[in-house]
């Protein structure tokens, strides 16, 4: 195990001699993904509790379908199903895109993340108390004021707990990132793995990095609770 | 297209997956009530051992933990054979697939059966125990039926995860519908359209295995009565 990590503890963490691998590549995987999901996801999750069924419906169907087919596929649908398509190759920017494997992966990343915290978010703007709706819209705000006031600070604090638990799946899910040769964490421990025939080490590093991130973020999310919750704490008597 | 002639090996890489799924949700199943069973217990050891495990396998990738086993047991089996002098045992991928998808969602079983016999109320186990049954007849008759009405919801969750999860023991060397569907796009030049059939299957599955949630819900709902707001 010594001799493992002596040889390869920075390709591990962050660099391989020539480019990122490791652990780097995957919080980098993991905090755009993130990121873009986040940023797309709540225009979404407004949409997705319209009483226009014309806005509703189509919200509804991509969620579905993101959440009903494994992440897996996904990726392996736009990194070697699309760029199997003749018309994807021969057009110059997409050809550029889909050749890359790290794009495609944070393409398939974003998308699949944005389905399940659309769901989160729809169900916390659903579950905001309605008085605080009804109050707001006596007090004559418009539509978007009530949402970007109201609703939304609301909601998002609510969903908290259950984003965290999105956060962490997908922290999870970036493992699948090595089948697209993106070098993440995974990647080098198959790697150490083929080069040094010593498969429990090899894999035993990368799940204990994988651990401590995860039992780290669940600590950051906790501190971020008692901060934007702290309303909702059992008041002390 | 050229559906009918792949027809078939995309069939048996379904029923794989399909088989691998329902025999690894048996598996954690049983883990899971065996480790509810322990971490509710008294004996100190047996609480923190259930600790350790439901808190290592959940912040570990099921990937990782998959390549992990798959990869050292068959080491640890080398090496047992080797030093008793016998011949090598190659693992199944397909028993290796079904005991690690087992491990892994028996800590997420686990963690979903506490809860649930937490929220059953304690006056019941004490009325069946002052009612003469047996400890076995406590939990099978009482505890088991009622608990499976606040198991559902998690149940159900861990399952669809589950389902998706095994997408990726085509990874460790399984004909599953994902390997199925690969190798046909391959050999037929069709690599997107037999991809998105994958899919497809999937969705299938999981859309199925909605309606019989929703169904079970119902059933063990039975009795309960939900405020009107």
């Amino acid at each position: 195990m010594i001799d493992i990590i002596q040889e390869y503890w920075q390709a591990y963490l962050w660099s391989d001699g020539a480019n990122f691998s490791g652990l780097a590549i995957t919080l980098w995987l993991l905090v755009l993904s993130i990121a873009i999901g986040f940023v797309l996801s709540v225009p979404l999750a407004v949409a997705r509790v319209s009483r226009n069924r014309f806005i509703r419906i189509p919200v509804w169907f991509y969620t579905y379908v993101f959440r009903g087919t494994p992440l897996y596929i996904q990726l392996l649908i736009i990194y070697t199903g699309v760029y199997s398509l003749s018309v994807v190759r021969e057009h110059e920017f997409l050809d550029m895109f889909f050749r890359e494997g790290f794009n495609c992966t944070v393409l398939a990343f974003a998308l699949n993340t944005c389905a399940y915290t659309t769901e989160v978010f729809a169900g916390a703007i659903r579950s905001v108390p309605y008085g605080e709706v009804e109050a707001a819209r006596a007090f004559g705000l418009s539509k978007f004021n009530l949402y970007r006031r109201i609703i939304l600070p609301s909601a998002l604090r609510r969903a908290l707990p259950y984003y965290s638990n999105e956060v962490i799946m997908m922290l999870h899910s970036t493992s699948v990132a090595f089948t697209a040769t993106v070098p993440d964490l995974l990647k080098v421990a198959r790697d150490v793995n083929s080069a040094t025939y010593a498969s429990f080490e090899a894999f035993f590093i990368a799940a204990l990095l994988y651990a401590v991130i995860a039992l780290s973020l669940v600590w950051l999310f906790r501190c971020g609770e008692s901060r934007w919750l702290a309303f909702l704490k059992p008041q002390a008597a | 297209m050229s559906l009918v002639d792949y027809g078939p090996l995309i069939a048996s890489g379904t029923w794989m997956t399909l088989k691998l799924a329902i025999l690894s949700l048996l598996t954690s199943v049983l883990i899971g009530l065996a480790g509810a069973s322990s971490k509710l217990s008294g004996n100190r050891w047996l609480r923190n051992m259930a600790t350790l495990y439901t808190t290592l396998i959940r912040s570990v990738p099921d990937l990782v933990t998959m390549l992990l086993l798959f990869y050292s047991i068959q080491i640890v089996l080398n090496q047992v054979t080797e030093g008793l002098g016998m011949d090598q045992i190659d693992i199944d991928p397909f028993l290796a697939g079904v005991a690690t998808l087992g491990f892994i969602y028996g800590a997420y079983f686990t963690e979903t059966f506490r809860g649930a016999f937490q929220a059953v109320p304690r006056g019941q186990t004490e009325a069946a125990m002052a009612y003469g049954l047996s400890p076995w007849q406590a939990f099978y008759r009482i505890l088991f039926p009622q608990m499976m009405r606040f198991a559902l919801p998690g149940i159900a969750n861990n399952w669809q995860v589950m389902i998706k999860a095994t997408a990726l023991v085509s990874i460790i060397g399984l004909s599953d519908i994902v390997r199925a569907t690969q190798d046909a796009g391959k050999s037929s030049m069709q690599l997107f359209y037999f991809t998105v059939i994958g899919a497809l299957i999937y969705l299938f599955i999981t859309t199925v295995s909605n309606g019989v949630l929703i169904w079970l819900k119902h059933h063990y709902s039975v009795g309960i009565r939900e405020a009107e707001l």
